[in-house]
């Protein structure tokens, strides 16, 4: 510009100075333009990004953790929990903010009863540790020691005492199966639910059983702690803290001690025990062992323990109420009756039983191989006379009596909170050409009319079907707790026919019956019932109640009592129990239990001193073993001795119903059973279909 | 005359001045602030420091014109060969190295450089006669004085200073009227050298500064951490900032240097925009009145020197607050009077004594008309 000409001009000292004026006013201008450009860069950033960089510069300050709500608890029908939390507490220190480590560790050492290797450790570990981090000093303290070192907090800068829950399951494995365990939420858990609580360390979500079905409801609302820290993760001091709010407690209509007992009474079984109440369906009782205990689980099982669990063939990881499925033999003959006699048979029409009966080709054998002789409905279902049912379920056909399982609870699938049922199957011709392609033949109803064949049905169901015997109402069970009391179809069936079946299953006990040992230990209460005994493999094979235990039959007993106005109904399922023998006793104990705890636990302690303890503590011995065996050296977790909440337990109920004069230190009151009633609008679980009954021969099963 | 305060103090540039010491006790603030609310370790020293200098740009001011010009040359000499034996202790040391240990006092050369280059420069173009200046003879030998300075300090590595000195002898080669079209065409060769220079001539960390500058969110942790933290600072002071002592970005250690290099964004952060217009506006008035002085100077050595200096002034102010406001990459040139540190205070120093004696040489020579 100043030197635009084509020869190099002339340039003199007067050139020079008007280039320096006008060069130094560019350079001015430039100046000013950079200086204004800042002040609009700044006022930008200042004024129109400002809440922008203000959110920011507050995440930076301040840091949000959650505190984990306590769990809600699960309750029994009387106020006890079956799950509840119980305090975990700890104290921790923050090397960075130790004033005198020596010191403050020594006075800790003193509160906590640490010994002195203890304390040389955490001098050690202080000592090591680096700004932040928090070393901890000890857990599951008790309350007194908790307590002393917050009143000594002033003196003690650095020192953290938290409080933390843990689930903790009085019963422990009594209730495994029902109540589930709770445990870190998993990758895929996350995934379905993104809320950041599920990955707050310390936070445990739902697994398995009522606990999962619940989570929602138990979970409760975090509280939140805001601290100001600095870039490297320094608390410089607390903002705010909002506590949690606990999750709302659900109360079952499970009866506590009565779980605790029929799981404890099962013993050395596999099986499950279900009781209902007649009247509003509750289910007061759904045992299922060998069970895990959900006190391991929830703490993170260790692999050898869960290894030990996986590797039992008894299956300690199923539910057996609702995932065991097994042929119900003879428990069906008093249903099968009502379908004989909506059918207008006459239950004084007799048949005579010499021990078989030929059907087609083949010859159906009785139990009983000498005959029953004459035989009429109630001797065929207290004498159990397989032939009278082979004999009158060919002249009625099967439709009437599948029909008839059916409206008893077979094949039915119950509106419950459960995560899955097994609902079996009630075989009928139109079945049997859909599944296998095949006609329905005479043999096939021989079967099923004695619970056999191709018939399935999880303790629960049989459980139902002795309720609605019991009632002659479609009573529906329930899981939660309702004050209002349901009100039930009616079955449709006479009084008549009522009576009749109903004092048939009092003489399968109290007459001349297949399970006379299961009398109750009362002058005025009456057990009615009836037995059954499920095939596992052929006779050739094994006689059923000897020789490998997964050969042996299974044993059923579905009952109800009293059995003039029934109160309370139930199943009893034994794997592999070499026949009905093994189920019919626990089922007195059970309802002995219930009419009066002390005489059922006077039985319970002389079984447990033979097998060796409660489940709880056979559990414990079998992990030890088990530990030793694989060769690791791993005690399971010291369980606190937190006595307040172990008022579930069998002893509870017996210390209750002890007369006032003695009660002197059985504070609760567990006497009222609640008349509520009417099933509660719970979501439907996912079932599984059943599997086809795979293993059962098609030939009668053996009776006593 | 006409008033009780005395001449010698009358004369002397309050204009400048006062909002120099208003600026430098708002520095000392704001370094009380972060040194979380203490005058040790920065606050005390800073205004030690400057109370220092202060003596030492009044005695420069006392120099005249001859003996500085005289002293050019020699000046120049000495830096580079403080320079040289920066490099050359730093060689035997195994590493690279910037300070340079005389007994208690810790010197770094290339600071000093800085001053010394506008001098020199200024001496060489008052020097040349006006007819050679559209010729190589202008360049060659200025090209010489700012480049071998400029490579010893990029051995050190130190990309920031090495710019300064660069940008000093620019505008001061600039105002002698060198012709128009060398800085095109330096501008030309600059934009395609550039991404050449980038590729080969910066070390990894110098690019990654660099990429991060242009794209900061991309890296909230690693390199674009300084520009983001600084940007939060100044975004989150809004109009009128946080208050005194209640900055959490520089107290809770998020913004980095809150002390050095990003002491604006502290200031930011506490006093808001008007905090950050204050010190821009006084800036201004400082450079203003430097440019003034360099306008009323009578002769073309005074007229080259005092622009000089402003520009290196200029040159600091600019970079460092392009740098905390995310228009600049991190190049680590703290703010002058602001941030804390002896050598940036120093350079600063010169600069204003510099410009204090140049305006010393216009009130005693009043204006002829006659230049050298």
């Amino acid at each position: 510009m100043v030197f635009g000409k084509k020869n190099r001009p002339v340039v003199s000292t007067a050139t020079l100075r008007n280039a320096y004026d006008r060069r130094s006013f560019v350079i001015g201008s430039v100046g000013a333009g950079v200086g204004m450009l800042l002040a609009v860069r700044m006022g930008y950033i200042a004024i129109a990004e400002n809440e922008k960089y203000e959110t920011e510069a507050e995440s930076n300050r301040v840091n949000l953790s959650l505190i984990p709500p306590r769990r809600g608890w699960l309750l029994d029908r009387n106020g006890a929990p079956l799950a509840s939390n119980r305090a975990d507490f700890r104290v921790d220190l923050i090397p960075d903010r130790l004033n005198n480590p020596e010191k403050t560790i020594d006075i800790l050492g003193g509160l906590l009863g640490l010994d002195n290797t203890a304390v040389q450790d955490l001098k050690d570990k202080v000592g090591d540790a680096r700004g932040f981090q928090p070393v901890e000093v000890g857990s599951g303290l008790d309350f007194s020691q908790f307590a002393a070192v917050s009143v000594r907090l002033p003196e003690m800068p650095g020192v953290v005492p938290q409080r933390g829950f843990s689930r903790f399951y009085p019963t422990g494995p009594a209730v495994g199966h029902l109540v589930g365990y709770v445990g870190p939420a998993s990758a895929e858990e996350y995934e379905l639910d993104r809320n950041p609580l599920l990955i707050t360390p310390g936070y445990k979500i739902g697994k398995d059983g009522l606990e999962k079905q619940f989570e929602q409801k138990l979970r409760g609302v975090p509280g939140a702690r805001r601290v100001e820290v600095t870039a490297s993760g320094r608390i410089v001091r607390d903002l705010d803290t909002r506590e949690d709010i606990q999750g709302n407690p659900i109360k079952l209509t499970i009866d506590g001690p009565l779980q605790d007992y029929a799981a404890r009474r099962l013993g050395l079984e596999s099986g499950s025990v279900v009781v209902m109440d007649c009247k509003t369906g509750d289910l007061l009782c759904m045992a299922s062992m060998p069970s895990f205990d959900p006190n391991s689980f929830s703490d993170g099982i260790g692999r050898v323990e869960y290894n030990m669990l996986s590797q039992d063939e008894r299956v300690p990881l199923r539910n057996k109420v609702l995932k065991g499925l097994y042929p119900p033999g003879s428990t069906v003959k008093p249903m099968v009756s009502t379908a004989f006699l909506k059918a207008g048979l006459d239950p004084e029409e007799s048949v005579f039983c010499g021990g078989g009966l030929r059907v087609g080709n083949r010859v159906f054998r009785c139990w009983k191989r000498g005959g029953h002789g004459q035989v009429n409905m109630a001797k065929g279902i207290y004498q159990s006379c397989d032939v009278y049912f082979y004999h009158f379920a060919q002249r009625i056909g099967m439709d009437p009596i599948s029909e008839m399982a059916r409206r008893y609870g077979m094949g039915q699938e119950f509106p419950l909170p459960v995560t899955s049922q097994f609902y079996g199957t009630v075989p009928d011709p139109k079945w049997k050409m859909e599944k296998y392609g095949r006609p329905w033949a005479a043999f096939d109803t021989v079967n099923a009319t004695i619970g056999q064949g191709y018939m399935l049905a999880n303790p629960l169901q049989l459980a139902v079907m002795a309720t609605r015997l019991a009632t002659a109402k479609q009573v529906m069970p329930r899981l939660v707790l309702d004050s209002k009391t349901p009100q039930f179809r009616d079955m449709g069936i006479s009084d008549e026919h009522e009576m009749l079946i109903r004092n048939a299953m009092s003489d399968v006990v109290n007459g001349p019956g297949t399970a006379g040992r299961a009398r109750l230990p009362f002058d005025d209460i009456k057990i009615a019932g009836k037995t059954g005994t499920a095939q596992v493999v052929s006779l050739a094979k094994s006689d059923g109640k000897s020789g490998p235990w997964k050969y042996r039959d299974h044993g059923l007993f579905i009952f109800f009592a009293p059995f003039d106005n029934p109160r309370y109904a139930g199943a009893v399922v034994i794997e592999h129990g070499g026949g009905s023998g093994a189920a019919y006793p626990i089922a007195r104990d059970v309802m002995t239990f219930m009419f009066d705890a002390k005489k059922g636990l006077e039985q319970l302690y002389s079984l447990e001193k033979q097998w060796g303890g409660t489940a709880q503590e056979r559990l414990a011995r079998k992990y030890a073993a088990f530990a030793a065996q694989s060769g690791e050296a791993v005690p399971p977790a010291p369980r606190r001795d937190e006595d307040i909440f172990d008022r579930v337990d069998a002893e509870a109920r017996a210390a209750a119903q002890q007369p006032v004069t003695q009660a002197t230190d059985a504070a609760e009151n567990r006497s009222d059973i609640s008349d509520s009633v009417i099933p509660p609008p719970t979501s439907t679980p996912v079932s599984s279909p059943s599997p086809a009954p795979a293993a059962t021969v098609a030939a009668p099963g053996d009776e006593e | 005359m006409n008033s009780i305060v005395p001449a010698a103090v009358a004369r002397q540039p309050w204009q400048m001045l006062i909002p120099l010491f208003v600026l430098v006790g708002f520095g000392a603030a704001v370094l009380y602030s972060a040194a979380g609310g203490h005058m040790q370790p920065f606050a005390a020293s800073h205004i030690i420091r400057f109370a220092v200098f202060l003596v030492m740009a009044s005695i420069m001011v006392l120099f005249n014109r001859d003996i500085v010009r005289f002293a050019a040359f020699p000046a120049y000499a000495g830096v580079l060969l403080l320079l040289v034996a920066v490099e050359a202790i730093g060689a035997m040391g195994g590493g690279s190295q910037r300070w340079l240990s005389l007994g208690p006092i810790v010197i770094q050369p290339s600071e000093l450089m800085k001053p010394v280059i506008v001098l020199v420069m200024a001496k060489f173009y008052a020097t040349l006669p006006s007819g050679m200046i559209p010729t190589w003879r202008a360049l060659v030998p200025a090209g010489a004085l700012i480049g071998v300075p400029m490579a010893l300090v990029l051995m050190q590595p130190d990309l920031g200073t090495a710019l300064a000195i660069a940008f000093g002898g620019a505008v001061v080669m600039f105002l002698a009227g060198l012709p128009m079209r060398w800085f095109v065409g330096a501008g030309v060769a600059g934009a395609v050298l550039a991404p050449i220079a980038f590729f080969f001539g910066l070390k990894e960390y110098q690019q990654r500064r660099v990429t991060t500058f242009l794209d900061p969110e991309n890296d909230p942790l690693g390199a674009g951490y300084h520009i983001l933290q600084s940007k939060i600072a100044i975004g989150s002071g809004g109009f009128s900032g946080k208050g005194f002592n209640e900055g959490s970005q520089s107290h809770l250690n998020y913004l980095p240097e809150p002390h050095t290099d990003f002491v604006f964004a502290t200031m930011a952060e506490e006093w808001g925009l008007l905090g950050g217009l204050l010190v821009i506006v006084i800036f201004g008035i400082i450079l203003r009145w430097g440019m003034l002085v360099a306008k009323r100077s009578n002769d073309r050595f005074s007229k080259l020197l005092a622009s000089g200096m402003v520009a290196t002034i200029f040159f600091y102010v600019a970079i460092n607050l392009m740098m905390v406001m995310g228009l600049a990459p991190v190049v680590g040139i703290p703010l002058p009077f602001m941030s804390h540190g002896g050598s940036s205070m120093m350079t600063n120093m010169i600069c204003i004594g510099t410009l204090m004696m140049v305006n010393r040489w216009n009130r005693e020579s009043p204006r002829y008309g006659l230049s050298g």
